[in-house]
Order: structure tokens, then C-alpha cells, then sequence
């Protein structure tokens, strides 16, 4: 029972990184229908930069808990600006050509960003500042970290400010409407650029989120971390319906909690055969995901 | 005073041109009425004038504003509103939110919106009972209303419909006829798109008949009625009584 309790909670803290990853990848997809590739390494990126922001902040004797709030809001807010000006230089240009060009571009923006990152931080791994440590409580016999506590606590805040944001503000009213029918959307005078720009802000902002607190709860960060999450993150997306939000919170979580169980209960070797043999079953006996809609057919 | 001007106007996909050149006026207070059989290029005009096809050459001015390479949300804000051909509804979002896009432009005075869309529902008794019904699941006739209703929420000097009463029975062609006249007595503006010319020439001042991307005729909606050609390609050869 300890075990299961542990597993749980390993398996929403993963869980939830997948989750807020996979919001890019979804809310991208409805709104441009863009596999944004490129949104593992904007992920990483925001890691390097909350990185940048605690470590410099670690000689200044801030309190902890205040350094790690500016890490992540200025984390967020530049990796957000990073994917607006990926999305405005390298996909905005390309928008009408074919599908495969931005694909090209998207694995282009994925290695440019993996390539400066390594450039910069050098092919080694770094450090996260030890804020707290493993300090945390017993449950059931399970050891759980405050910091675990932390991250699910504050990813489902996230995930519920931003399903509130999609369903009861103006903007998040119209990212709803341009998902639909943008030629429509224009016509109700919504600037369609402008909101696919806030779209990316939002997903960037948000796998800067997963970046930083994967630091905190792994410790190390390298160049090259975001091609797993990435890979499972956009797993998630597409297990719970792409394009749909609520649908990649409940992808993720659900493919944080098997390769918490795989690896416990079999062997984390098994882990990747695990989540592709339950997407390959979902999408067989639902090809549009775990939340995906069927269309209401127009009039 | 004329709000809408076309002057020469040319528009085309790819390599193809669709109007060559057409001259159209709308002015306050008037029903035009623009005819023409499928694939005359109506949609075309419609869609060059509210933003969403680029216009290749000749003039469109709004009263007095050129609207030449002016990007559609801008356009919105002008005052010019455009039903599109089908409703073109965000079917998954409920007839209150398809209301509030209509008035996306006036978010930052959600009062004022409140009430236009009071308004609206006043206008359109049938939305009021289905505010949160899902737009994609009303009939026919409720989503022209839904559509109807989403462009007048912003007060358009301007009001332009692309065939309102494609596939609803006669009753209802005849109520949305009859809001489209009122909105004409209170002032607005309107071009018409349809392809009944018939019923479409009892409700409109002027009309032009698009033929091939080119104006064939034009005039009173009256003398148009008794205009042979007219009668011919359009209403069957029998004069409209
Ligand atoms: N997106 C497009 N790409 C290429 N050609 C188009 C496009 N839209 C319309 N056309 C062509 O332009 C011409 C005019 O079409 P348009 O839709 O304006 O006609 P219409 O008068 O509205 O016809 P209908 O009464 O059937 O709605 C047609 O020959 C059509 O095939
Ligand atoms: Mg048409």
C-alpha cells in the first residue's frame, strides 16, 4: 500500500510536467493546426533560464521561496516571448505552404535551440539550487516531498486558471472561435495574429512552468531534456484528443501514472512499450482520443 | 450620401480572375440587392469587401475610408458586418457565446454589450429560450437568426448577407425579409445576396445582376422585375405580378 501511495504521487509529479507540456503542443494544434515540434526545447529552455534566474539570486540571500517565484515568472514570461518570436520568424511565413515546410522548420527551431542551449551551457549537466531538499512528510508509509506536494499543488492551479481563462474571458472566447472557423472569427473582429501569438505566449509560458520545477524535482538539466518530455508530452496530447485542453491534462497525468507503475511494478525498460500500447488501444477503439469530440457538423 | 462605394473592382484565386472590374453603391437606408446564378462570383464580392479575399484592383470605400488592403478585423470595426454564406456558427460554443464574439470589439464595455445582446434576444424571442444551447445543434432557421443577430450586435453602418434564406422553409425567409426591412426603415444600410430573385426584388430599392464577374444590369429593384433578361434567367419568363 506504501508503494501504491508512493507511485501515485511520483506518477502525478511526472505527470503534471507531461500535462503542462502537452497544453502547448493541444492549444496550438486547435488553433493553427501546427505539430509544434519545437515545444520540448522551448521547455528546456525555460528549465535553463529559471536556472540562470536561481542561481544568480543564490548569492544575494533572498528567501527561497521569493527567488524561486521571480525564477519562475521570469521564466515564464521570456520563454513566452521565445515562442512568440519562434512562432512570428519561423512558422507565421510559412502558414499558407505546405504542411511538410513548417514541419522542417519546426525540427529546424528544435535543433537551433538545443544547439544555442549547448553553446552557452556546454554539453554537461547543471545543478538546480537546492531550495528545500527531500524534506517532506509520511503518508500511509509513503515518503512524500514537499516538493512533489508543490509541483501537483501548483500545475493544477495552472491547469485550472487556464481552463478558466479558455472558457470565461474574451481572448479565451475567441482561441475558441478560431479554432472553428477562422475566416468567421475575423469577421467578428478578432485580430487572428494577435491571438495565436497569446496562444504560444500561453504554452510556452506554461512548459517554462514544467522546465523550472523538473529542475527543482530532478535536480540536474542538460540541452538535451526535452526531447523526452517532449515526445511523451506530445504522446499526451494526442491520448487525450489533440486539440483539446482538458484532454492533455488527463493525458498527461495518466502517462505520468503508468511509467510511475511500469517502472514499480515491472521495469522502467518497459515504460515506452507501456504508453504506446495504451495510445495504439485508445486510438483503436477511439481514433480521436480519450476527450476528442466529434465534430458538430456545420449547416 | 452613398456609404459603400465599388469602384472596377477585380478579385481572383490563383491564376483565375473571378470579377473583372464590377461598380457597386449602397447607400443608408437601402435594400441593394446583388442576383446572379451559382458561381457568379456573389460570395466573392462579399468576401472582397469585408477583408477576406485581397483585392487585385479597382477601388471599395466606406464611407469615404478606403477598405483597399485594410485587414478584415479592421474592417469589423468600421462598421461593416458580414452574414457569410452558410452562418459560419462556432458550432461548439453556446448562442451566448456566439453573441458575445459579435461584440468582441466592444469587450471592454461589458454593460453596454450585455444590453445589445438583451436586445438581440428581444429581436430573436426564439435565441432568448436556447442562450446556452450549442449554436452547431439549432436548425436552420435559428442559426441564420444566431448569425443575423452576432453581426448587428456592433450597430454595422453596414450590413451585408450572403443568401440568408439558403435551405429554410418560406415562413421564415419571410420573417428574416421582414427583420432585414426594418433594419433598412431604421437607417442601415444593406447589400443582399440571394439567389430568389423574385422575393429578393419585393424587399430591395436597387439591384444589380452579376453575371460572370461582370455587372449584367442594374437598377430599380421595380424596373428590374419587368426587365426581360432579368425575367428570363431568373424568374422563369413570367413577370413577377
Ligand atoms: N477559394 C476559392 N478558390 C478558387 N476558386 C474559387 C474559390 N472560391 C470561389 N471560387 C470560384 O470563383 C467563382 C465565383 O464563386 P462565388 O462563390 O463567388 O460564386 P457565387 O456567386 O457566390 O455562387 P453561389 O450562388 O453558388 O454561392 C466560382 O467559379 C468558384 O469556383
Ligand atoms: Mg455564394
Amino acid at each position: 500500500m506504501s508503494e501504491f501511495i508512493q507511485l501515485v504521487i511520483a506518477g502525478l509529479t511526472t505527470g503534471s510536467f507531461y500535462a503542462l507540456v502537452a497544453l502547448g503542443y493541444t492549444m496550438v494544434y486547435g488553433i493553427v493546426r501546427l505539430i509544434n515540434f519545437a515545444h520540448g526545447d522551448i521547455f528546456m529552455v525555460g528549465a535553463f533560464l529559471g536556472w540562470t534566474v536561481l542561481t544568480t539570486l543564490a548569492a544575494t540571500h533572498m528567501p527561497w521561496g521569493i527567488g524561486l517565484l521571480i525564477a519562475l515568472i521570469l521564466s515564464m514570461i521570456l520563454t513566452g516571448g521565445l515562442g512568440v518570436a519562434v512562432e512570428r520568424f519561423a512558422y507565421q511565413p510559412l502558414l499558407s505552404a505546405p504542411p511538410l515546410s513548417i514541419l522542417i522548420t519546426a525540427l529546424g527551431v528544435s535543433l537551433a535551440l538545443e544547439n544555442g542551449v549547448l553553446l552557452i551551457f556546454g554539453p554537461g549537466f547543471n545543478t538546480y539550487p537546492q531550495l528545500i531538499g527531500s524534506a517532506g512528510f509520511v503518508l500511509g508509509g509513503a515518503h512524500i516531498t514537499f516538493i512533489q506536494v508543490g509541483i501537483i499543488i501548483l500545475s493544477f492551479l495552472l491547469m485550472a486558471g487556464l481552463y478558466l481563462f479558455v472558457h470565461h474571458t474574451f481572448i479565451g472566447t475567441a482561441m475558441r472561435a478560431l479554432a472553428v472557423d477562422r475566416d468567421a472569427a475575423r469577421l467578428m473582429g478578432i485580430n487572428v495574429e494577435r491571438v495565436i501569438q497569446i496562444t504560444f505566449f500561453l504554452g510556452s509560458s506554461l512548459a517554462a512552468v514544467a522546465g523550472v520545477m523538473e529542475g527543482l524535482y530532478y535536480t540536474e538539466i542538460n540541452f538535451f531534456m526535452g526531447f523526452i518530455v517532449g515526445l511523451r508530452a506530445f504522446t499526451a496530447a494526442v491520448l487525450g484528443g489533440i486539440g483539446n485542453i482538458p484532454g492533455a491534462m488527463a493525458g498527461g497525468l495518466l502517462i505520468g501514472l503508468l511509467e510511475a507503475f511500469s517502472a514499480g511494478y515491472i521495469s522502467s525498460r518497459w515504460t515506452d512499450v507501456i504508453v504506446f500500447l495504451v495510445l495504439i488501444g485508445t486510438l483503436v477503439v477511439k481514433p480521436t482520443g480519450l476527450f476528442g469530440e466529434r465534430v458538430v457538423e456545420r449547416m | 450620401m452613398t456609404l459603400l462605394v465599388v469602384e472596377g473592382l477585380r478579385v481572383g484565386y490563383g491564376k483565375v480572375e473571378v470579377l473583372h472590374g464590377i461598380d457597386i453603391t449602397v447607400g443608408p437606408s437601402e435594400i441593394v440587392a446583388l442576383l446572379g446564378s451559382n458561381g457568379a462570383g456573389k460570395t466573392t464580392t462579399l468576401r472582397a469587401l469585408s477583408g477576406l479575399e485581397p483585392i487585385r484592383g479597382g477601388g471599395v470605400t466606406l464611407g469615404g475610408t478606403s477598405l483597399v488592403g485594410v485587414p478584415a478585423h479592421r474592417i469589423a470595426a468600421m462598421g461593416l458586418a458580414h452574414v457569410p454564406e452558410r452562418r459560419r456558427l462556432f458550432a461548439p460554443l453556446s448562442v451566448e457565446e456566439n453573441l458575445k464574439l459579435g461584440g468582441y470589439l466592444m469587450r471592454d464595455k461589458p454593460a453596454e454589450l450585455k444590453q445589445r445582446i438583451e436586445i438581440m434576444y428581444g429581436l430573436f424571442p426564439r435565441l432568448a429560450e436556447r442562450r446556452l444551447q450549442l449554436a452547431g445543434t439549432l436548425s436552420g432557421g435559428e442559426q441564420q437568426m444566431v448569425a443575423i443577430a452576432r453581426a448587428l450586435i456592433l450597430k454595422p453602418r453596414l450590413l451585408v448577407l450572403d443568401e440568408p434564406s439558403m435551405g429554410l422553409a418560406p415562413l421564415i425567409v419571410r420573417s428574416i425579409f421582414g427583420i432585414v426591412r426594418r433594419l433598412r426603415d431604421e437607417g442601415m444600410a444593406i447589400l443582399l445576396v440571394e439567389q430568389n430573385a423574385r422575393q429578393t426584388l419585393r424587399i430591395a430599392d436597387r439591384a444589380y445582376v452579376l453575371e460572370n464577374g461582370d455587372i449584367l444590369v442594374q437598377g430599380a429593384a421595380s424596373a428590374l422585375a419587368q426587365d426581360p433578361r432579368v425575367q428570363a434567367a431568373y424568374l422563369g419568363g413570367v413577370a413577377a405580378a
